[in-house]
């Protein structure tokens, strides 16, 4: 067989191994898009589940999503980017710097039934918040942590010396430098390391089954201190536990698209965005 | 090898001029790598000093030093004297955000901050606490006037800075710089980045603002050195100062073989 | 123009330059303490994990425990063996490995060196989105639809499977694998291809001989992230592996593993029972099991850098 021969076959194979990823990922999203769609509509997404969850809507577990995610994103984004702030701008290479980026890369690998046991002994049991929004959310906030930190810090970094140069030379302080100048133009940076925390935190089950999440809950939250359904959850126990489970698929397949639908939109935006800082620079 | 003339340049300041920077043996390193050998010499004030020589010579460091931007670089160090209005400016305590308010610079590539044409220039006065709206409109304009670009922008002061043209961003960055009343200009190669005629132009903004400045510019380029400066240091590769003189002598009459080589072109 | 005329610094009084200063300190301290709080997570899990763990082996020993066959933590007195969730998890692991391992290397090979430009960056989003899609959905998606179908194709008596959590996970850990070998290929400088390319040889033997080579440690660090992604990963196999812990999984049964273990009984386990403090053992387990693969993962991946 002649060297370009083999070559071909080589690429050949390569691309199909390529293709296996892009028929995988195909296969997701058609099958549940396809199945989820019936069930969509206006009262799936606003109504109550009735008569033992096999009928009805899943909006107490949109709003209790939604809940989670906002209280995720209140606690991590200011850790995150202070802790980014720190790591770009503060710390030189020292040892202390070391050990805080092994720390972060660690805390990245924890698997999220980790987390979860961590939240139910400290949060929920240590510290009492019971089984909440709060201890969901404080949960869901160290897990996104490593990735809201990995994000700005790299978006910090991205911004021109010339810009840093430019603030010093007039006399800034560090600070300074920092929040009128360094920050700004990493907006968009820290934006989108954000919106991939919020489909990350929003997707995620095994981290809030035993700090927040609730098989069905007759109403909507009262406070940071109830607990909560939630859309990944409420799909789980849909799926495995509910009475009837094989007769409501249908309503499965519904939560499953809209969960997978919130999530991916985010990570397609985030890409999107990502792609359109790189190219679009303007310095 | 070192043949400043000392004699002829203190003979030139001492027709009455007061001395901006005074720099005594200063030696700068990279970590282990030397970048300025022993430099010293005195800059006057409001004159156009240029600072030449070819590319790696340290000429950019020696600037850096003038308004301790150099710290930004890990692993920088300065050693000797540097005195600016009764101080040692390398002391460890002065106020470098005085200092720097007190020294402008432009850099060789125009930076202006992804902001309005207005912000850009408010950027100096608001750091250092001016906050009433009327005082910062009269202060950006008389800056923006100062650095010949009003009538250009005096409509877009809200555009952002990156609709300028080079020359206009660079012109803006010495409107942002003169903002700040300062008493000394730093230019490190201001125009290399720019055209013949937006060169020409700044060009013409730097022989004005020698009224009211000491300016300190950096080039590489020997006939802007030659028309625009008033004395002249020409420094060579390893960061040693080989002479130091009126820009006038310096061009017809070097004393040193290698500075002569150096302006008309044998190498560099 | 007079030159002091309104001068602006001089607002700068010496109050405001006192604040300057302080702010400075308050910035840098503010930002040391969010930058603290990775490693302060870090090491309250360590604690809390042990102190809740460590009391199972009041129960029993952590050799029985570790080594034991049987897991029967509701009998009196309860089995605490893991043995069988440690053997289900590493199968599981290692099958889920022989998927991601050749489809996340060749689309990292075929997306940095191969692909035209145009279908770079969709292909990348593919890559991404794939690593986006919450795991209980994988989990749903494997339910419904994959084991239906291994259970029809292979005549099983159920489709909850090793095999089919391995595949999802094979999946899952496909983009760690890719997107750390794309980086490692990507870091490959473009001289030596050059110089490979000057020698005579085609694209192909140039990636075989000189990129895949150079790429070596960070495609490890793929392997070895890809393996802690897998061992963690924990509602995709709870929902379709069947979690039925027998001892000596094997790939066409049901098998439990140590995350679906935790997952599944955690909820009903009276707080401070012997059952409740070796569900945090094996979590203890899985944590320090990750942490060691990351830690090498990150070590391996660090000497690419060195000539990167």
């Amino acid at each position: 067989m002649s060297r370009r021969w083999r070559e071909l076959v080589a690429f050949s194979l390569l691309g199909l191994f390529a293709l296996g990823v892009l028929v995988a990922l195909g296969a997701v999203l058609g099958f549940i898009a396809a199945r989820g769609a019936p069930a969509l509509s206006w009262e799936f997404l606003t109504a109550f589940p009735r008569r033992g969850m096999t009928e009805g809507g899943i909006f107490p577990a949109l709003v209790g999503t939604f809940y989670l995610v906002l209280g995720t994103v209140i606690v991590a984004l200011p850790l995150g980017v202070g802790a980014a702030i720190y790591l770009a701008e503060y710390a030189g290479d020292r040892t202390w710097t070391r050990i805080v980026r092994i720390g972060v890369n660690n805390l990245a690998a924890v698997p999220s039934i980790v987390f979860g046991l961590f939240g139910l002994a400290f949060f929920v049991k240590a510290l009492g918040l019971g089984v909440s929004i709060l201890s969901g959310s404080l949960t869901l906030a160290l897990l996104v942590l490593p990735l809201l930190i990995r994000a700005s810090e790299e978006a910090l970094r991205a911004v021109p010396r010339e810009f840093r140069e430019g603030a010093y030379a007039l006399g800034a302080t560090r600070w300074q430098v920092v929040r009128s100048v360094v920050i700004p133009v990493a907006v968009p940076g820290i934006l989108t390391g954000t919106i991939l925390a919020v489909g990350r935190a929003a997707g995620e089950t095994a981290p809030i089954m035993f700090t927040a999440a609730a098989f069905y809950t007759p109403r909507l939250p009262q406070s940071p201190l109830d607990e909560v359904m939630a859309l990944p959850y409420h799909l789980y126990v849909m799926a495995t536990e509910s009475t009837a489970f094989w007769r409501t698929r249908h309503l499965q397949y519904g939560t499953a698209l809209v969960l997978l639908g919130f999530v991916l939109t985010l990570y397609l935006w985030a890409a999107v965005w990502r792609a359109r800082i790189r190219k679009g620079k303007r310095w | 090898m070192v043949t400043v003339n000392a004699a002829r340049v203190e003979r030139t300041l001492a027709q009455g001029e007061d001395v901006a920077f005074g720099v005594r043996n200063l030696s700068f390193y990279y970590g282990r790598e030397q970048v300025l050998r022993d430099v010293t010499l005195d800059i006057p004030r409001r004159r156009i000093t240029a600072v030449v020589g070819p590319s790696g010579c340290g000429k950019s460091t020696f600037l850096r030093v003038l308004n301790r931007l150099y710290e930004l670089t890990p692993g920088a160090r300065a050693q000797g004297e540097v005195w600016f209005s009764g101080m040692n400016i390398l002391d460890r305590k002065v106020d470098v955000v005085e200092l720097r308010r007190r020294i402008g610079m432009v850099f060789q590539k125009p930076n202006p901050f992804p902001k309005s044409v207005y912000e850009n220039v408010a950027y100096g006065p608001r750091i250092h606490g001016v906050r009433r709206r009327a005082q910062l409109d009269e202060i950006v304009e008389r800056a923006l006037r100062r650095a010949a670009l009003w009538d250009e922008v005096k409509g877009k002061l809200r555009r952002s800075a990156f609709d300028l043209s080079g020359g206009q961003q660079q012109r803006l960055c010495i409107a942002r710089a003169l903002a700040m009343e300062p008493e000394v200009l730093l230019m490190d190669e201001p125009t290399s980045a720019l055209d013949p005629t937006a060169t020409a132009r700044i060009e013409d903004l730097i022989a004005k603002l020698k009224a009211d400045y000491t300016v300190v510019i950096v080039t590489h380029n020997m006939q802007q050195a030659a028309r625009v400066s008033d004395l002249a240091a020409v420094f060579l590769t390893g960061g040693v100062m080989v002479e130091y003189d009126v820009t006038k002598k310096i061009f017809e009459n070097p004393t040193n073989k290698l500075v002569e080589d150096y302006v008309t072109g044998k190498f560099g | 123009m007079t030159e002091n005329h309104g001068r602006a610094p001089a607002v700068a009084s010496w109050v405001g330059r006192r604040w300057g200063r302080a702010r400075e300190w308050i910035a840098r301290g503010v930002t040391w303490g969010c930058a603290s709080v990775s490693l302060l997570a870090l090491g309250l899990i360590t604690v809390y994990l042990f102190c809740e763990g460590v009391p199972v082996f009041r129960t029993v020993d952590p050799l029985a425990f570790l080594g034991g066959k049987a897991w029967f933590p509701t009998s009196e007195p309860p089995s605490l063996g893991i043995l069988p969730m440690i053997l289900g998890s590493g199968l599981v692991t290692m099958v889920a490995l022989a998927v991601a391992v050749p489809f996340g290397v060749a689309t990292a090979l075929f997306i940095g060196e191969v692909v035209p430009t145009v279908f770079r960056n969709p292909l990348k989003v593919a890559v991404e989105l794939l690593a986006g899609i919450p795991s209980v959905v994988y989990g749903f998606f494997g339910l419904v639809i994959v084991v239906p179908w291994l259970e029809a194709l292979l005549g099983l008596p159920t489709g909850q499977t090793a095999l089919t959590a391995a595949l999802l996970l094979g999946v899952m850990a496909l983009p760690t694998v890719a997107s750390l070998t794309e980086d490692a290929v990507a870091a490959v400088p473009n001289a030596w291809r050059e110089a490979a390319f000057a020698l005579g040889a085609t694209h192909w033997q140039t990636m075989r001989t000189v990129v895949v080579p150079a790429a070596r440690s960070g495609l490890l660090a793929g392997v070895l992230l890809g393996m802690g992604r897998a061992v963690g990963e924990t509602m995709t196999v709870l929902m379709v592996s069947g979690n039925s812990p027998r001892f000596l999984p094997s790939l066409t049964s049901p098998t439990r593993t140590l995350t679906a273990t935790i997952a599944l009984e955690m909820a009903e386990t009276p707080v401070g029972s012997p059952h409740y403090h070796a569900l945090f053992a094996v979590g203890t387990v899985l944590f320090v099991f990750t942490l060691l693969l990351n830690v090498v993962g990150d070590m391996v991946g660090h000497r690419l850098g060195r000539h990167g």
